[in-house]
């Protein structure tokens, strides 16, 4: 049963998109002709194909450093509190944006971006930085990096959480024992916290960029990719041309880099865990 | 004088150790009010009128009138929630259904070909679904569920199986098997061993399951507006695209609509943190 609905509505696509890929249907008649790798050259010739891939690879790094490296500072913080109950309180808080529906974060900082009734800009101004007062979802330089900073503040939280049950595993012992020896908070960090939750780190790393060539909610709801095409991400660009182009073979052609990318980002993953195991 | 040099620098250490511990706190907190005073300022602007959201944004609303959450309410997002809770719930049902079963099958039964099928359902675990959209298109329109709810159900569920079969699945492999060797020796068939020890014992990880799903399901996007386009049929988070569409200059309204539909997940989120948690642990864990 579940092996047919997965081969069914899980695997079957995915091949069937290589074949959808290799065609040109018109939109017309509905007629479907064979045009072999036409759609892949096109895709090599498209300039907005690589602002596409240049700013998934912006969101990856962007989020790598926030999600990953970040998330693992803030987590340490909270879990060297003495307070329990303040610990339980700060995961909790910093994971509610994850909890709320894309649609409906990208719809706030949408708001929140505008210059006339956001909160961004009157922020700023109030605080004397008028000078930084942009539409910055507006601006061709600019909306890629509104985009991924919303998209930073909703997913913190969750591998904040992650990192801090990584931690929890961590015997208390080993902590105990370095103070005793001396070991000041930093040292500790760097030399017990860090190596112990390495696995955690690396497969967070692994889990971070393949979601980062998946991105298409916010993008989507925020900007659409534009304006002019600037913010455009793979997954938006492929609905553009897809969806409102009704071009599916060329729609899919990009659907087939993404599941190249994504099969990277997998195989890697694989790898990982197994020469974890190996190691254990 | 070298144990007062040694007080002298203790207490050094002690005043660096005060600031620091005063820095990290405020950071926290910092961080705190960055991370929740957008989602308060978006409940409180459901309260005001157009006059005032274009006014000062951290003004407080001057009346509390719930009217902007009624008219929203009435306007749309009653049958956009109605949709959403069915899609959400049914799909929470199949998905868990029938990922017990399959785990229950790879772990307590001796099926021909086990490895292969595990093969076949942590391998969807990597597929995403940007990538199967174009084809699921087509699919779906000769199967005739285009703009149907079953369209979204059947998907939510076949998309989240793998990841569902893979928790109940690590589950099941560390409870203990005497149970069903006994009910087996009193002549249980194997579905009686299945609902009535298996699915008892699996329950703290079923709750889990269920509330990873139902955070999915009630949130999930690209295939709820690329597959729905009635809007008796649309999920919340399209229709509260289509909401901003049709009272684009009525942002209150729209604001009412965003609090609406957070609300219940933030929600289901603090009242199940508990196994919220252990699904995430067992899921990155193994």
């Amino acid at each position: 049963m579940a092996l047919i609905l997965i081969g069914w509505f899980v695997y079957y696509p995915i091949v069937d998109n290589f074949v959808v890929s290799t065609t040109d249907q018109d939109i017309y008649t509905g007629e479907v002709t064979n045009v072999g790798l036409a759609n892949y050259d096109r895709l090599l010739h498209d300039p907005i194909v690589l602002v596409a891939l240049w700013n998934n690879c912006l969101y990856a790094v962007i989020s790598v450093i926030f999600q990953v490296f970040g998330a693992f500072l803030l987590a340490a913080i909270i879990e060297d509190l003495r307070n329990e109950r303040w610990r339980r309180l700060w995961r909790a808080v910093y994971f509610v944006p994850s909890a709320i529906s894309i649609t409906v974060t990208g719809l706030l900082f949408y708001f929140i971006y505008q210059p006339q009734i956001g909160l961004l800009d009157a922020a700023l101004s109030r605080l004397g930085l008028g000078q930084f007062v942009l539409p910055w979802l507006g601006d061709e330089h600019t909306a890629i990096y509104a985009i991924i900073a919303m998209s930073q503040w909703q997913g913190f939280g969750y591998s904040t959480l992650l990192f801090a049950i990584a931690i929890q595993k961590i015997p208390r012992d080993l902590y105990d024992a370095a103070t005793i020896d001396g070991a000041g908070p930093l040292r500790r960090l760097w030399s017990i916290t860090f190596p112990l939750t390495r696995e955690m780190t690396g497969l967070m790393i692994i889990v971070t960029i393949t979601g980062a060539f998946q991105v298409f909610n916010e993008v989507m709801v925020m900007t659409a990719g534009g304006p002019n095409n600037s913010s455009q991400v793979l997954g938006t660009w492929l609905y553009q041309k897809a969806f409102i182009e009704d071009n599916f073979g060329y729609g899919a052609a990009i659907a087939a880099v993404i599941f190249v990318l994504t099969m990277l980002t997998g195989a890697a993953q694989l790898w990982y865990t197994k020469r974890r195991r190996v190691q254990l | 004088m070298s144990a007062t040099l040694a007080v002298a620098r203790r207490r050094q250490v002690n005043v660096w150790s005060v600031v620091a511990r005063t820095f990290l706190y405020s950071f926290l907190v910092c961080l705190g009010v960055v991370v929740i005073y957008p989602l308060i300022w978006m409940a409180l602007s459901g309260f005001k009128d157009n006059a005032q959201i274009f006014g000062d944004p951290f003004a407080p609303p001057l009346h509390w009138s719930w009217n902007n959450y009624v008219q929203a309410w009435n306007q749309g997002v009653r049958g956009y929630v109605t949709v959403s809770v069915l899609v959400t719930v049914a799909s929470a049902v199949c998905t868990v259904l029938i990922s017990a079963w399959t785990a229950f099958g790879l772990t307590r039964t001796r099926m021909p070909g086990k490895s292969l099928v595990v093969a076949v359902v942590l391998g969807g675990l990597m597929l995403s679904p940007t990538v199967a959209i174009i084809p699921l298109v087509k699919m779906l329109q000769a199967l005739g569920l285009y703009n149907t709810y079953w369209a979204l159900i059947i998907l939510y569920t076949a998309f989240r199986v793998p990841f569902t079969t893979f928790l109940i699945r690590a589950y099941m492999l560390d409870l203990p098997s005497d149970l069903d060797e006994a009910a087996t020796m009193d002549g249980a068939s194997e579905g009686q061993i299945f609902w009535r020890i298996t699915l008892p014992l699996c329950r703290p990880i079923i709750i889990s399951c269920v509330i990873l799903h139902v955070l999915f399901a009630w949130n999930e996007y690209l295939f709820a507006m690329v597959f729905t386009s009635g809007s008796d049929v649309q999920t919340l988070p399209v229709g509260l695209t289509s909401i901003m569409a049709t009272h684009g200059t009525n942002y209150a309204v729209v604001f009412a609509a965003m609090t609406i539909s957070a609300l219940p997940i933030v929600v289901v989120f603090f009242a199940a943190q508990r196994y919220f948690i252990r699904g995430l642990s067992e899921g990155i864990g193994k």
